[in-house]
């Protein structure tokens, strides 16, 4: 047992690092991720450690840096790209969406891309705009990228390493302004005890409603919860960790037992995760819903700017008060 | 302004001597001695003729600039912006460039352009609300002929062709009076596709555009190594139009490079791209620390060709200017600093329902339901509901 109280960025650095140990063929690619260590630090002491040849500063150009990391994952590398902020990822669109997602398919299985796409995602740190983005849907709606998100730094230490050990294309996104919080990582755990990659997992069993979150909201969701005690009400929070595939498993049983369920999520309500989850949740237990699946989201608008992020960002009264309206129907 | 740029060359392609001509553009040099005329490796020759309040406007107004910049950086450190982007050191490409925009002209900007907006004789204020958070740019871009500023790198160039191929289009090309359009960029935006795009779409068109890179040796952490083994100007010959580095450092020389360009653009002789050699002398912005990358002699080797200084030698030694008048815009740099100050703590902040604002031009009945919505759900807390 070597638990750490490791920050969520250390916990992904460790990871990182215990990554690059792991396997000589693993390589990073970034912006700044060399002696700067990543504008987050993420990388930090990788290059010193390991090489400019396998911690890469790369040109500014992210169809670049996906573009090539494809090409190194052919030549038979594992390349980790770092996207320096979620609002940059588009210029690399067409690599990540019709190249990257799509080898495998068209080589009928005979070409594997191993990349990871490492995007610190969401709002809440007052940036200007670009920078607080939550673009998971769109690669959830592209068929052959998995995309996960971790919420604590115990899933950030193993989830990193799973990504990279994947032979999928996996976009990984890091809630970045939970990069700062603490938790235990037992970084000795025994591969069996380590929670698989796939999976959504019971962040805090409950009776009374379901709430769905993932990474930044995680933990708006367990305050929730905490609060919703208080009125008599246990909240059963489900991390999805998985956005795609999405693990509904625990959610069905979960709902089937509560009977109501809320989803929250920082991007935009409309065709967000929220919306295919109540799809498939209705489907699934029409029968045990006591109110309609409720979606917190942001809104149908551009991410705003920093002075209204608080307004813009399900907070945890906003969490409760679809719990109320749940519970009110 | 009422300079005179000679501009001897009557062809455009390949430069004449590219070995043997001056590494860049330069007219004063850094311990403030007047250079009468440069040339570039095509061949045109650079002079310029100020008379002296066209002296003291161009010192009066890097010194200006400066001390806005130092303003806003300590409101970032107070608490008072979310983050700035400082300027320092690049205050002789962006005034100099700044005031060889004619009025007609159109300048699309990075997010660190604070020098050529004030030179447009824009209120300084305009940028803060983006730095500050309560909004995202806000003005009309054409009402002050300066685009909002683009945190994407790269992205500003193609609109800024394509801006130029409207002019084009327009048919206000040919003449003294045509337009042109500037584009401003990094080091590092070099790299990006978009600029790429931007140089190709410009030489096929023939637009009216000048592409006005700011060298500042830096993207971020990252060395311009990192992006090159070229010099930068180099670049332009490939995509079929001249590349002319300026010191950026000198104010004359970037003026009278730019002024020539814009004109060459605005007469449809189509584009140049400019790489302004300089240095970026604080952090590339209010989050960053440069300790970790370079080191500190590097930047002292820079703050000997330090570009407010060297004018300063130059308009003291030739006594354009004395104690008076440096002291006078010290004073006035001085008031504008702290009317910025008190203008930008007086900003409003936003309202929560703004958010919902100009998503689109004709509306949205569904947003008008969310923005209904949530002003129904802000107004159950009066009274502590929750
Ligand atoms: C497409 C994109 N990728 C990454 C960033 C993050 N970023 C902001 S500024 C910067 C460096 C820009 O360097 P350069 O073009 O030299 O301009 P400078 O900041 O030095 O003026 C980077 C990587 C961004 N804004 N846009
Ligand atoms: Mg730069």
């Amino acid at each position: 047992m070597a638990a750490e109280n490791l920050t969520l960025g250390k916990a992904l650095n460790s990871g990182l690092r215990k990554a690059m140990e792991d396997d000589p063929k693993v390589i990073m690619m970034g912006e700044d991720i060399g002696k700067l260590g990543g504008v987050f630090r993420i990388t930090d002491g990788l290059q010193k450690d390991f090489g400019e040849d396998r911690v890469i500063d790369t040109p500014l150009a992210e169809s670049g840096i996906v573009g090539t990391a494809v090409g190194l994952a052919i030549r038979g590398y594992r390349p980790v790209c770092e996207i320096q902020f979620d609002g940059f990822v588009y210029p690399a669109f067409d690599q990540i969406v019709s190249q990257l997602a799509k080898m495998h398919y068209r080589s009928q299985g005979q070409v594997r891309l191993p990349v990871v796409i490492r995007i610190p995602f969401g709002g809440g740190i007052g940036a200007v705009e670009h920078h607080s983005e939550s673009p998971e849907t769109y690669f959830v709606h592209t068929a052959g990228l998995k995309v996960v998100t971790c919420a604590s730094p115990v899933d950030a230490y193993w989830m990193i390493q799973q990504a990279i050990a994947s032979d999928d294309p996996i976009v990984f996104l890091e809630p970045k302004r939970r990069y700062w919080e603490k938790g235990e990582v037992d970084t000795a755990a025994p591969a069996a005890q380590v929670f698989p990659l796939h999976a959504s997992r019971v962040a805090r069993p409950g009776t009374d409603c379901t709430v769905l979150a993932y990474g930044p909201m995680v933990k708006v969701a367990l305050d929730a919860a905490t609060a919703a005690e208080e009125d008599g009400r246990a909240l059963e929070v489900i991390d999805l960790r998985t956005l795609s595939p999405l693990d509904l498993t625990p959610v069905y049983e979960s709902v089937r037992r509560t009977g109501r369920c809320v989803v929250v999520h920082e991007a935009p309500a409309t065709l967000g995760m929220g919306a295919e989850v109540a799809a498939r949740v209705t489907e699934e237990c029409f029968y045990s819903l006591e109110s309609p699946v409720l979606r917190v989201a942001g809104f149908d608008t551009p991410y705003p700017a920093s002075r209204l992020e608080e307004e813009y960002l399900p907070d945890l009264d906003r969490v409760l008060d679809a719990v109320d309206r749940s519970f009110g129907w | 302004m009422g300079a005179t740029v000679t501009r001897a060359r009557t062809t455009r392609g390949e430069p004449a001597a590219p070995g043997g001509a001056p590494e860049m553009v330069q007219l004063l040099t850094p311990d403030g001695k007047r250079i009468d005329s440069a040339r570039d490796p095509y061949g045109t020759e650079y002079t310029v003729d100020f008379t002296d309040q066209e002296y003291h406007k161009l010192y009066h107004d890097m010194v200006v600039i400066r001390r806005l910049d130092a303003e806003a950086e300590a409101l970032q450190r107070q608490g008072e912006l979310g983050i700035w982007a400082s300027l320092r050191g690049q205050e002789a490409a962006q005034v100099g460039s700044g005031h060889a925009l004619r009025p007609q002209d159109m300048a699309f900007p990075t997010y660190r352009e604070h020098g050529v907006l004030y030179c447009r004789g824009i209120d300084p204020i305009m940028p803060l609300g983006l730095f500050r958070g309560v909004d995202q740019g806000g003005w009309d871009p054409s009402k002050f002929k300066f685009h909002m500023y683009t945190i994407v790198i790269g992205a500003q160039t193609l609109h800024a062709t394509g801006y130029a191929m409207g002019v084009a289009k327009d048919g206000k090309v040919g003449g003294d009076d045509g337009e042109a359009v500037i584009a401003y960029f990094g080091d590092g935006a070099t790299s990006q596709g978009d600029v790429n795009e931007a140089f190709v779409w410009s030489s096929v068109y023939h637009a009216p555009i000048v592409f006005f890179c700011q060298n500042n040796q830096y993207a971020i952490s990252e060395p311009i190594e990192r992006q090159t083994r070229v010099p930068l100007h180099q670049r332009a010959n490939g995509f079929g139009f001249p590349g002319i580095r300026v010191d950026g450092n000198d104010v004359l020389a970037s003026y009278a490079v730019t002024k020539a360009a814009l004109d060459q653009a605005r007469r449809g002789q189509g584009p140049t791209m400019i790489e302004a050699y300089t240095y970026r002398m604080g952090a590339h912005t209010t989050s960053d620390d440069p300790t970790r990358y370079r080191l500190a002699g590097e930047v002292e080797q820079w703050q000997a060709k330090d570009p407010i200084l060297r004018l300063r030698t130059f308009l003291a030694e030739q006594q354009i200017a004395g104690d008076d008048f440096f002291q006078q815009t010290d004073a006035e740099a001085k008031a504008a600093s702290q009317e910025l100050r008190e203008r930008v703590l007086a900003l409003p902040d936003p309202q929560p329902v703004q958010l919902f604002d100009h998503v689109y031009p004709t509306g949205s009945a569904e947003l008008d339901q969310q923005r209904a919505q949530f002003s129904a759900y802000l107004e159950s807390f009066e009274g502590g509901a929750h």
